[in-house]
């Protein structure tokens, strides 16, 4: 989230599509009632079911499920056709008068650079104009027929609202009630916020559906105010917090990337990573790449970490592509992978096309689950009738099983949505001889770390390097852990500007990232959580819930990253003068009396920068503005575009009827054999979405008694116009198959599911909770994502669990 | 309910604390009212987060005894925190179900294995897990660790073994996580936010 839970209480507009927070997000759901109640706030709900969200706003459209692209698009051109936009906000702090190459163009359904054979782009054209002085050119006037704001005009122009219709099926006149609603946010005294969550992400389009939604927001002038921002609503308590900490394929702690393989030169793979501010007068603060990631290689690496090697260059791995789970899995399918981990994760039931995942499990030589209960995945190998056909006999993997403490059992910090890094405390032993996931880590690599000193072997150095000067070396403790990632000084610090004045003594705690040196002379484990615990003790522990402002931000509760700032952006709450946009919603401003930026929230900005410089509010970007234009950043585009899920249930792309290349996304990845296990409307003509239900957690819950009692029995929610047609009665038993297998349940005829018109052709939903599975207190079931197809997001390889085709027989 | 004082005195019989009460004059009916405290009263309190959803809602959890060294903490009651600036005591029906999930009996207690063609789980030690798993990992890790790619560049990496990290696991789970993951040069690592 740009903002935080309790933040939505000063909207004026909520917009929930993509998401269905009073369902799965019900304690946070709670401030937008407070908003409704309070401050008179208005909820919108765009989705393809009326759900619990739905059922408490003041205006719901349905959407077919995958065209969430088509309707932003749709709105994005109301705004800029009827003049409702905050023109002040995007002239100022946006690209919009940033001028493009001329090679950038756009038609029949791709952009310039396309290989349809490598289904690439080469994005070298898909770039900013560049002036003699080496700032990007630009034309305040917007006149430029190559500035962002006339390219990104013409190519919205499309997304009429017929248009909308046609592929979304949502009626013209719904449509534009919601998007006259979402208009009247484009003053200031109005603020919209926009919460989504995996409805969004699990897309082969995802990506650029959140950006469409933050080009909206943009344009609104919605960005760094509170009631505004762009909400990620996460899945799970502690997603933020590993992401953060970086562990995905190609990321380090704190948003640092690791080298490809190409990046031979450390001075070059740094200055990569640190651009050079675009236009003058700029912050750029990723200039400061340098001092994290060094700052990291020493709490890694300590003294093995020095200049003369480039700080450990060499110990990190060079990436050929990105190892995502999809790519994984579908090397260990093709019997390329020996061994896998899974800790407290349940990939036979939360990857798609289960029959390929148990496959490739079944081809390893080891698997090892932490795992705090008894998942699906440690017992792939184990028949469970027809929920699990396997043979055992025939499934050659050593399985290990360890027993993890879960969250009373343990002290820790975990990171909500908002950004806020929350510590607790241990409650009670765990049952057995259940042990911690550090315990479980170090007692791995202690052993690991003895036979390699001892035996020797492949590249020993990173592991017998690796810093570990942990009091009980077989048991990080968490506090140990917190104040590594927080940093500290190696030697001696100096003030900048004084340097006889000693700002840390060597070995103290840093107060924040503020601090951190790419000399060596400082270690930090993940820059952006700097601050986290200080030699003022555990700011995560923090419990002071004060509100001076009475606007929600309490930043004496717990820490948020980063700085302990609560909405990101803030500097873009005032105007270009430094004057709060609503002077109703103070949140940060330039004291002229005092020469700095002051307010009720941390400034996200330079603190003594005067308005008069100009610096524009987006600090982490070399532009200083937000990013109409994503450059060469995204795979599939510099503007998002509408393309098809990669199961269709119209088979065409209105957008682009002619382009029969130009149907789905033309840059998502397709392993050979996925492809092939796609399916048409022809056999499975019904358009399908996976969710959750507001007594399950995931696959969690089915463990959890109360839970079971409360949802005990696999269902899926049919409308009442296709149960009509296939003769299927409220609690009959239903098959639910799509080109990858089937799956049986109980069949919820339901109103909250209504046919669309969609491009002439009527289209039925079918709903697919997915909570079940073959371990559990509640009945047992099938595993939902034996449907689901394996193509992901063409940027973040994430699976398009919400959109695909199934068709529905009586069992 | 009211004792007899005949009862009163069987129920606090050697009890020191309820005979100097009545010496001090205290009627048994009030001395029973403390008798009778509610039990989250004599409870620990302890506070944590809800370990589902990314709302982060603030709970307490309520276990048997004081945590001393030799009492064994239970925890027997959980409820939403009312001074969290987000939940403000509410915990929604995944949360107000929490007690259950801590209970569970599909809660795993010892490590164990199922060798291959198997169809059984056996009990292991930890130390036999740890060292059997380590000995699998390094032997992969030796027979397949790339130092150098085709074009002779260094890139010391590590592909045939993969590792998917939690994603309600502590920060400081994670960071160990992640420091320990990449020192063996492993790539194919990911956590749930990829899904």
């Amino acid at each position: 989230m740009t903002n935080h839970w309790s933040d939505i209480k000063n909207a004026d507009v909520v917009l929930i599509m993509g998401g269905n927070a009073a369902e799965a997000h019900p304690c946070g759901f709670k401030w937008v009632t407070e908003a409704k109640a309070k401050n008179k706030a208005r909820l919108i709900v765009v989705d393809p079911r009326f759900t619990r969200s739905a059922a408490l706003a003041d205006l719901y459209a349905p959407i077919r499920t995958g065209t969430d692209i088509a309707f932003l698009g749709g709105v994005i051109n109301y705004l800029i056709a009827g003049n409702k936009v905050h023109m002040d906000y995007i002239k100022s702090y946006t690209d919009m008068s940033y001028l493009v190459k001329d090679e950038f163009a756009f038609a029949d359904g791709f952009f310039s650079g396309y290989d349809a054979e490598k289904r690439r782009y080469d994005k070298t054209g898909w770039e900013y104009q560049t002036g003699e002085d080496g700032y990007v050119k630009t034309d305040p006037t917007l006149e430029n027929p190559r500035c962002v704001w006339n390219l990104l005009k013409a190519h919205f122009a499309r997304y009429t609202p017929e248009m909308v219709e046609k592929i979304c099926g949502t009626p013209k006149d719904k449509f534009l009630q919601v998007a006259e609603l979402l208009a009247s946010t484009h003053t200031p005294d109005r603020v919209m916020t926009i919460l989504y969550a995996l409805g969004w992400t699990q897309h082969s389009t995802g990506s650029q559906i959140i950006r469409t939604a933050a080009m909206v927001q943009l344009l609104l002038g919605n960005i760094g105010r509170a009631g505004g921002g762009i909400n990620a609503l996460r899945g799970h308590s502690n997603i933020q917090g590993l992401t953060d900490l970086g562990l995905l394929s190609n990321l380090l702690p704190g948003y640092m990337t690791l080298p490809g393989e190409k990046e031979t030169d450390y001075d070059a793979y740094i200055a990569k990573r640190a651009p050079k501010p675009m236009r003058p007068g700029q912050l750029t603060y990723w200039q400061n790449y340098g001092k994290f990631h060094v700052s990291l290689m020493k709490a890694w690496y300590g003294a093995a970490a020095t200049k003369d090697n480039n700080w450990a260059f060499d110990y990190l791995p060079k990436l050929d592509k990105t190892y995502d789970v999809l790519q994984v899995f579908e090397l260990m399918h093709q019997g390329k992978m020996t061994g896998y981990f899974a800790q407290g994760f349940n990939p036979l039931n939360s990857f798609p096309n289960k029959a390929k995942v148990s496959a490739a499990l079944s081809k390893l030589k080891f698997l090892v689950i932490m795992d705090p209960l008894a998942t699906e995945t440690s017992e792939f190998w184990q028949n469970h009738g027809e929920f699990n056909d396997v043979d055992p006999a025939k499934i050659q993997t050593t399985v290990f099983r360890l027993p993890t403490t879960c969250f009373a059992e343990e002290d820790g910090a975990i990171v909500n949505s908002g950004r806020w890094l929350q510590w607790h405390w241990k409650g009670a032993e765990p049952p057995g001889e259940a042990k911690t996931d550090p315990e479980i880590m170090a007692g791995l690599f202690l052993r690991l770390r003895e036979m390699y000193k001892k035996d020797g072997g492949a590249f020993p150095d990173p592991i017998l390097n690796l810093s570990w000067a942990y009091k009980l070396p077989h048991e990080p403790s968490p506090e140990e852990l917190a104040k590594e990632y927080n940093g500290k000084a190696l030697a001696d610090q100096f003030d900048a500007k004084d340097p006889t004045k000693l700002v840390k003594k060597a070995g103290e705690l840093l107060d924040g990232f503020a601090q951190l040196k790419d000399d060596g002379s400082t270690a930090c484990g993940c820059w952006i959580f700097s601050g986290a615990w200080t030699e003022k003790g555990n700011m995560m522990a923090r419990r002071d819930t004060a509100d001076p402002w009475h606007n929600g931000q309490t930043l004496g509760w717990a820490f948020a990253w980063p700085a302990n700032r609560r909405i990101l952006y803030n500097r873009a709450a005032a105007d270009p003068s430094g004057k709060p946009w609503d002077a109703k919603r103070k949140q940060v401003w330039w004291d002229a009396a005092q020469s700095k930026w002051v307010g009720s929230d941390v400034p996200d900005f330079k603190a003594d920068s005067a308005p008069e410089d100009g610096m524009g509010p987006f600090i982490m970007n070399p532009e200083g503005v937000a990013r109409f234009f994503a450059r060469g950043m995204m795979n599939e585009g510099p503007f998002p575009e509408h393309y098809e899920p990669f199961e269709t249930p119209i088979g065409t792309n209105p957008m682009h009827p002619n382009n029969p290349k130009a149907v789905s996304n033309p840059a998502a990845r397709v392993f050979k054999g996925d492809m092939e296990a796609f399916g048409t409307a022809k056999d499975f003509p019904y358009a399908a979405t996976t969710y959750r239900l507001t007594e399950h957690f995931h696959y969690w819950t089915k463990h959890v008694e109360s839970n079971a009692i409360t949802q005990p029995e696999q269902f899926v929610e049919i409308g009442e116009a296709l149960a009509a047609e296939k003769g299927i009665k409220a609690g009959d038993k239903v098959k639910v198959s799509s080109n990858r297998g089937y799956i049986k349940a109980v069949a919820v005829v339901t109103k909250r599911i209504k046919p669309l018109q969609v491009d002439g052709k009527t289209v039925h939903h079918v709903g697919i909770p997915l909570h079940w599975g073959f371990k559990g207190v509640a009945k047992n079931g099938f595993i939902t994502n034996t449907l689901t197809p394996f193509v992901g997001d063409a940027n973040t390889q994430t699976p398009e669990f919400k959109s695909f085709l199934v068709n529905v027989e009586k069992a | 309910m009211q004792l007899s004082r005949r009862q009163f005195f069987k129920v606090a019989a050697g009890g020191l604390t309820g005979s100097s009460l009545v010496a001090m004059g205290f009627s048994p009916t009030a001395a029973l009212a403390e008798v009778r405290t509610f039990k989250l009263a004599r409870s620990t309190e302890t506070r944590n987060t809800c370990p589902y959803c990314s709302v982060g809602c603030g709970i307490i959890m309520y276990s048997l005894g004081d945590k001393a060294k030799n009492a064994h903490a239970e925890i027997f009651h959980i409820e939403g925190d009312p001074d969290h600036p987000v939940n403000r005591g509410s915990l929604c029906p995944k949360g107000a179900g929490l007690l259950d999930f801590v209970h569970s009996k599909n809660r795993l207690k010892y490590p164990e294995v199922r060798e291959p063609g198997s169809k059984e789980w056996k009990r292991i030690s930890w130390d036999e897990a740890f060292t059997r798993i380590a000995r699998l990992v390094k032997e992969d890790r030796d027979a397949n660790f790339i130092a150098k790619n085709a074009d002779g560049v260094t890139v010391n990496r590590w592909l045939t073994t993969g590792f998917l990290a939690a994603s309600a696991s502590s920060n400081e789970a994670g960071y160990i996580t992640h420091k320990v993951v990449r020192s063996l040069g492993m790539l194919a690592f990911d956590n749930q936010a990829r899904v």
